[in-house]
């Protein structure tokens, strides 16, 4: 039986009552510094564009309307099929790496992590244009590919949807290996080993057992991915090019090209409710395939 | 009751020095045996957790592996399972080799000691999954499920997921998730360890009912002495990744092999000492405790004399008086150190010498009390007791 420390059974509500005052600070943060701005943003994507490009305060949902345009359907699908894609490329190559991480011997595990971990410690932009350098058409991967034999036409990498896709798995994937971890670490082997001592073949072990149990990690990753790759705008800008835009760009573009704020405004609220569709969206499928684990 | 209880002037470990008596078990007749075991080693880096170790299992046998903890038993379960390969030797089940079979092919379920039911599925779909991987159809594996979940008395619970249920329903669980597949070996690992002593004896007795009736081949691991005796049809005693004795528990219990074997079944009352001439069908022992005197023991009359070992009684087989007994002999006295009134029966801890200290019983509550401190005599009869030679 796999055994959850919730740790809060012990607090007695009086005691919670009165720790509840550490999270003041930071909800006046929350409150100054992010429901204030998104409050802005908000009335914003409701006003007009001044002729040069200021804010005319008088309501219109224009904004919005524009935004039924062919154009902007398209752009909105890019993103939402990049971020899809990275997300599943991100769990392709994160669970097994997970898993392996959180089965090797304890003492190993704090230096694996922090591998997963190190990009960090690098500029997101200087990684992003280290990419540049190895896709291009004279390139490393290219260079190494032409002299291998591999290939005799060098192949166009860089400034494609395939770039962007492989500069957003680089950089998110580390999101998707921490909760999958966490969720592998706590899964106790012995049901491994039990699914397997019961006839299940290696993918069923995998799909019946190691799945169900750590959605919430598969939940958790899928999330932390999905929502940095629609939004992202370095990746798809400096990787993709013209041809590639996401949503990102095209928000970028309005509040700082087109100095067209309101438009920028209701495309950044768009985005949030995609994406919160499609996080409702997943949670609602985890917890049909997951199911109540803990009913105790 | 642990071996621990009785102090005595004791050899190391280091002492048994005898090579493991593997008791080849007579399988005079001519079902071939379900598992045969045949001197598998298991290396750990440095460390052989398993070595040189041979059994065999016939069918519808409950056997346990009884051992203190290292001892390499889980070794050997998991190597019946599939989980861990042998690095020498050879694993057969129904005359088939099983080295390099993966354990999702072998006819073998385990149980394991934290039962690990899938805690995402209900009682029926965790009772279920084995026959669900095998792809039975669903209308047998229904029936199946009923019939196994009614042989643990789990009737009405099928819904529940196992966070819902007790220890005791959980470990039911585990047991109907094994044994609904009908495999030729069933493995328990610890079964009972997790239940608390009045429901483990209750399952003792049920667990042994449901293997007869189903007449299931059991191999259990458990480092618990009484309930390999209650349960088993045979017992093998493994210490230090070898197994030593192997055997009826009443064999195991009334002939151990070495003095390890004798202390992990129970009460051992020892006394070194060194042999004696030949007196009658007797011989003579002279303990190493001066103050104690010689003793006739019925005994192998081949040994020589001068040769050192160690007389070790059960405590059931000591009788107390306090009067001297007029011709009873072997005799020793002693003094009482301690009344351990448990209910049924009463134990003392006696002072034997300077340094032994046995453990005796009388039964029935009424008989009243020594009180510590008390001088008593000790005796048994000439054949009763074992000798261990060093």
């Amino acid at each position: 039986m796999q055994t959850r420390t919730t740790g809060s059974g012990t607090v007695s509500p009086r005691e919670s009552c009165r720790s509840s005052w550490l999270a003041v600070p930071a909800l006046v943060w929350m409150a100054l510094f992010f429901l204030v701005p998104l409050g802005l943003v908000f009335a914003i994507s409701f006003a007009s564009r001044g002729t040069y490009g200021g804010i005319v305060w008088e309501f219109t949902t224009a904004n919005y309307l524009d935004l039924l345009h062919p154009l902007y359907g398209k752009i909105l699908g890019h993103s939402l099929w990049y971020a899809t894609l990275t997300t599943a490329c991100c769990f392709v190559l994160g669970f097994p790496l997970a898993y392996v991480i959180a089965r090797s011997p304890a003492r190993w595990q704090p230096a694996l992590l922090l591998l997963v971990m190190l990009p960090f410690w690098t500029n997101f932009l200087v990684r992003t244009y280290a990419w540049m350098i190895l896709l291009r058409h004279d390139g490393l991967i290219n260079n190494a590919l032409v002299s291998l034999g591999l290939v005799t036409d060098r192949l166009e990498l860089l400034y494609t949807p395939t770039a962007v896709v492989i500069g957003l798995v680089y950089g998110y994937l580390p999101f998707m290996v921490l909760p999958l971890y966490v969720a592998v670490e706590r899964l106790d082997p012995a049901l491994v080993e039990a699914a397997w001592d019961l006839y299940a073949s290696r993918w069923a072990v995998f799909s019946r057992v190691v799945v169900p149990l750590t959605m919430p990690g598969i939940v958790g990753g899928c999330v932390l991915v999905f929502i940095p790759s629609i939004g992202s705008f370095i990746t798809p800008d400096l990787l993709g090019g013209a041809r590639s835009m996401m949503i990102g760009n095209l928000i970028q573009h309005e509040y700082l090209v087109a100095r067209d704020w309101p438009l920028g405004s209701a495309v950044s609220f768009v985005l949030m409710a995609v994406v919160m569709a499609a996080v409702a969206l997943h949670y609602r499928q985890a917890d049909r395939s997951a199911g109540p684990v803990d009913e105790r | 009751m642990t071996a621990d209880t009785a102090v005595r002037s004791q050899p190391s470990m280091a002492t048994f020095s005898t090579p493991p008596v593997i008791a080849s078990c007579s399988s005079s007749s001519s079902v071939p045996p379900t598992i045969e075991i045949q001197g598998i080693v298991r290396r750990h880096g440095a460390v052989t957790a398993v070595d040189r170790v041979s059994f065999e299992v016939r069918r519808g046998e409950f056997f346990s592996i009884l051992g203190p903890s290292g001892a390499g038993k889980t070794s050997v379960l998991r190597m019946l399972a599939g989980f861990e390969d042998p690095d020498d030797g050879d694993v057969r089940i129904d005359g088939r080799s099983m080295l390099g079979v993966p354990p999702n092919r072998r006819p073998v379920n385990l149980v394991f000691q934290s039962y690990a039911l899938f805690p995402h599925l209900t009682v029926k779909d965790n009772v279920a999954f084995g026959l669900k991987m095998r792809r039975v159809p669903a209308g047998q594996i229904d029936e199946e499920v009923r019939h196994a979940l009614a042989m643990v008395k789990l009737v009405g619970k099928e819904s529940r997921k196992p966070g819902q249920l007790s220890g005791g329903e959980q470990q039911r669980v585990a047991l109907a998730r094994a044994l609904v597949n009908k495999p030729a070996v069933v493995l328990l690992d610890e079964p009972l360890a997790a239940l608390d002593q009045q429901l483990r004896q209750a399952m003792q007795v049920e667990l042994k009912s449901i293997q007869e009736q189903a007449g299931l081949t059991c191999v259990c691991v458990t480092h618990h002495q009484e309930e390999a005796m209650m349960m088993s049809d045979r017992i093998a005693v493994m210490h230090q990744g070898r197994m030593w004795q192997v055997g009826t528990p009443r064999e195991v219990y009334a002939r151990p092999c070495n003095l390890f074997v004798s202390r992990f079944l129970g009460v051992s009352n020892e006394l070194p000492g060194r042999l004696g001439d030949r007196v009658g069908e007797d011989r003579l022992f002279h303990p190493t405790d001066s103050d104690l005197p010689p003793l006739l023991l019925r005994t192998e009359p081949t040994e020589p004399p001068g040769r050192l070992a160690t007389l070790s009684l059960r405590p059931e087989q000591l009788r107390i008086s306090r009067d001297r007994p007029a011709d009873a002999c072997p005799l020793l006295s002693g003094r009482i150190d301690k009344t351990l009134f448990a209910g049924s029966e009463t134990k003392y801890l006696i002072r034997i010498g300077r340094e032994s200290l046995w453990e005796a019983r009388t039964s029935g509550s009424e008989t009243p009390a020594l009180t510590p401190g008390e001088h008593i005599f000790l005796h048994w009869a000439s054949s009763d007791g074992r000798l261990f030679f060093e």
